[in-house]
């Protein structure tokens, strides 16, 4: 009776500690240490040495700005235009299950293939998107090349596969909502504008915090989409990292040039500036919503 | 918000969702038409007549069936291990008092916001140190368990299995692992297949990983990866890789279309207890 509780939730803990938290830790471990690339083996300890070098490395320093740049096209307006999604969704709607159900669709699609379909798009030479900017006379745009384009259209295959995911949950959130407030709000005049603003988005707040410290952690290891869409064989984000993000940056240096130490200790700056920016997301999103309520 | 709505909201989803399929029509679109006829400019925009064609040269490029078939292996240990497990820890969480339930239920929740995948330097060195790379064992590892899975079970069996009825079975000299099978599983099966789903396409489309722990081996998403550098030249072969991207979606889309509804339900159930 006593014991037995811990048996049924031990294979979690168990499992977790060995694949999730104990790699984690070790990484921190391996980020303290030399790696002798030669020999194979872990070298001395060496303090904050790897933490220098990887925050003093230009290419990882141009990553950590990719990083940002991209997670911000993506995810502001991925928020804006689902929680507008869902507020089309949330109306008595002929053949709802159709609707939610196609909204969904990009979902289903790997990032693999999405970044290897939108490459195809927003292709130099023979793109669509190039097409059209040429039929309406714009110059074409050079996307795997001009740094702010590449993150644009990485950005775009991001919140291609997200929007509708996130419109679903916030749907869920605006069906919750009491529905004698919106009739009370309509007896004190406010117009449907007006009951959008001052009644639905203050009570899908917790949802907002949930969707986008959820998109935080998320956008910014992306990892896919940056590595795929450079069509040099190097595959690091571009001839001149124009969008290689931290994530890929861990991959180059730890698992294709074997610097483990240099890979952990930027793991570990990843990782803490993901808690961080999770946290203060939390902190921020609150406020704001408050003010409205 | 409840109301009739007219035809501009009927208007602005059909916009929303024609867009949101677009991009799978142009894969279609270059993946049937032949390489010389892809990079043509202005591109083709109506479906041409050499997908199958196309697919015999990803079939001929790549080893596409025994990397489907591998990832099928994969996100199938995973999500069924990861239900499994998710099921008993979220019964536990949900329906039993233990001391120190709570501050455990918080680390699960706090590892949620953890990237544990970030930790990929330690996990390759562990599998190549106990010879587990370029196998299927070492890919599903990392995802045998996960926070989200027993944050989702818990939350569902709080309500699904009243605790009336635990005490009933018990009261019948039920054992806890028989009060656990004939009462809680019952119950949480819906719940248990949403979770299976999700964890399988979470696994089945997962490249980083399966691209550091994998060789020679190839899951589907690793065998995109090769045929888009196979696909590289002075111009890429988009009719190769269009056409390797959509066959590799075509499961996942059988899968959706059989389950999409429990899917939607899914993330909706999450959201609204999340």
């Amino acid at each position: 009776m006593k014991l037995s509780p811990y048996l049924y939730i031990s294979p979690f803990f168990i499992l977790f500690g060995l694949v999730g938290l104990f790699p984690l830790i070790y990484t921190g471990y391996l980020s303290l240490h030399d790696w002798e690339r030669l020999y194979y083996q872990r070298g001395e300890f060496i303090g904050l040495e790897n933490y220098r070098f990887v925050l003093t490395d230009p290419v990882f320093l141009k990553s950590l700005v990719n990083t940002f740049s991209i997670f911000l096209m993506s995810s502001v307006p991925q928020v804006i235009v689902a929680v507008a999604v869902a507020a089309l969704l949330d109306n008595h709607l002929h053949g709802r299950t159709f609707w939610r159900m196609s909204v969904l669709l990009p979902f289903v699609v790997a990032p693999t293939a999405a970044v290897l379909i939108f490459g195809s798009l927003f292709a130099d030479k023979y793109g669509v998107v190039n097409a059209i900017l040429d039929g309406v006379g714009l110059e074409p745009i050079r996307w795997h090349v001009e740094r702010w384009w590449s993150h644009f259209a990485i950005a775009g295959m991001v919140n291609w596969r997200w929007t509708g995911y996130n419109a679903l949950i916030f749907l869920a959130a605006m069906q919750a909502v009491p529905r004698d407030l919106y009739e009370s709000a309509a007896l004190d005049g406010a117009g449907r504008i007006r009951q959008f603003f001052s009644v639905t988005l203050p009570m899908i707040r917790p949802t907002m915090i949930f969707v986008i410290v959820t998109s935080t952690i998320g956008g910014l290891q992306i990892f896919t989409e940056p590595r795929l869409f450079d069509d040099t064989p190097q595959r690091e984000g571009g001839p001149n990292h124009q969008y290689m993000t931290s994530t890929l940056y861990i991959y180059v240096k730890g698992i294709e040039d074997q610097f483990y130490g240099r890979a952990s200790a930027a793991a570990w700056v990843l990782f803490l500036i993901i808690i961080g920016i999770a946290l203060l997301n939390f902190g921020i999103t609150r406020l704001l919503t408050r003010r409205h309520a | 918000m409840n109301r009739r709505p007219g035809f501009v909201v009927y208007g602005l989803l059909a916009a929303f969702v024609i867009g949101s399929a677009l991009p799978l029509y142009w894969s279609f679109v270059i993946g049937s038409h032949t390489k010389e006829e892809a990079n043509q400019v202005p591109p083709p925009l109506v479906p041409g007549g050499h997908f199958l064609d196309n697919a015999r040269r990803v079939l001929d490029t790549t080893d596409f069936w025994s990397a489907m078939l591998n990832s099928l292996i994969v996100s199938s240990a995973c999500a069924a291990s990861v239900m499994f497990v998710s099921t008993l820890a979220g019964y536990a969480f949900a329906k039993l008092r233990f001391r120190g339930s709570n501050v455990l239920m918080g680390f699960v929740v706090m590892t949620m916001a953890v990237p544990t995948q970030l930790a990929i330097v330690p996990l390759f060195i562990l599998m190549r140190d106990y010879g587990l790379l370029d196998t299927l064992v070492a890919v599903a590892l990392p995802t045998l368990v996960t926070a989200f899975g027993v944050f989702f079970m818990r939350q569902y069996l709080v309500d699904a299995v009243p605790d009336e009825l635990i005490e009933a079975a018990r009261m019948d000299g039920c054992t806890m692992i028989r009060t656990f099978w004939t009462v809680a599983v019952p119950a949480a099966r819906p719940a248990m297949a949403i979770l299976f789903l999700f964890t399988f396409m979470m696994v089945w489309t997962d490249y980083m990983w399966p691209l550091v722990a994998l060789q020679e081996t190839e899951t589907l998403q690793i065998a995109l990866d090769r045929l888009a550098l196979t696909g590289q030249g002075q111009t890429t072969d988009y009719a190769l890789v269009l056409a390797g991207a959509g066959m590799a979606t075509v499961p996942l889309l059988i899968l959706f279309a059989l389950s999409g509804r429990q899917l939607v339900a899914g993330i909706m159930q999450g959201a609204v207890k999340g």
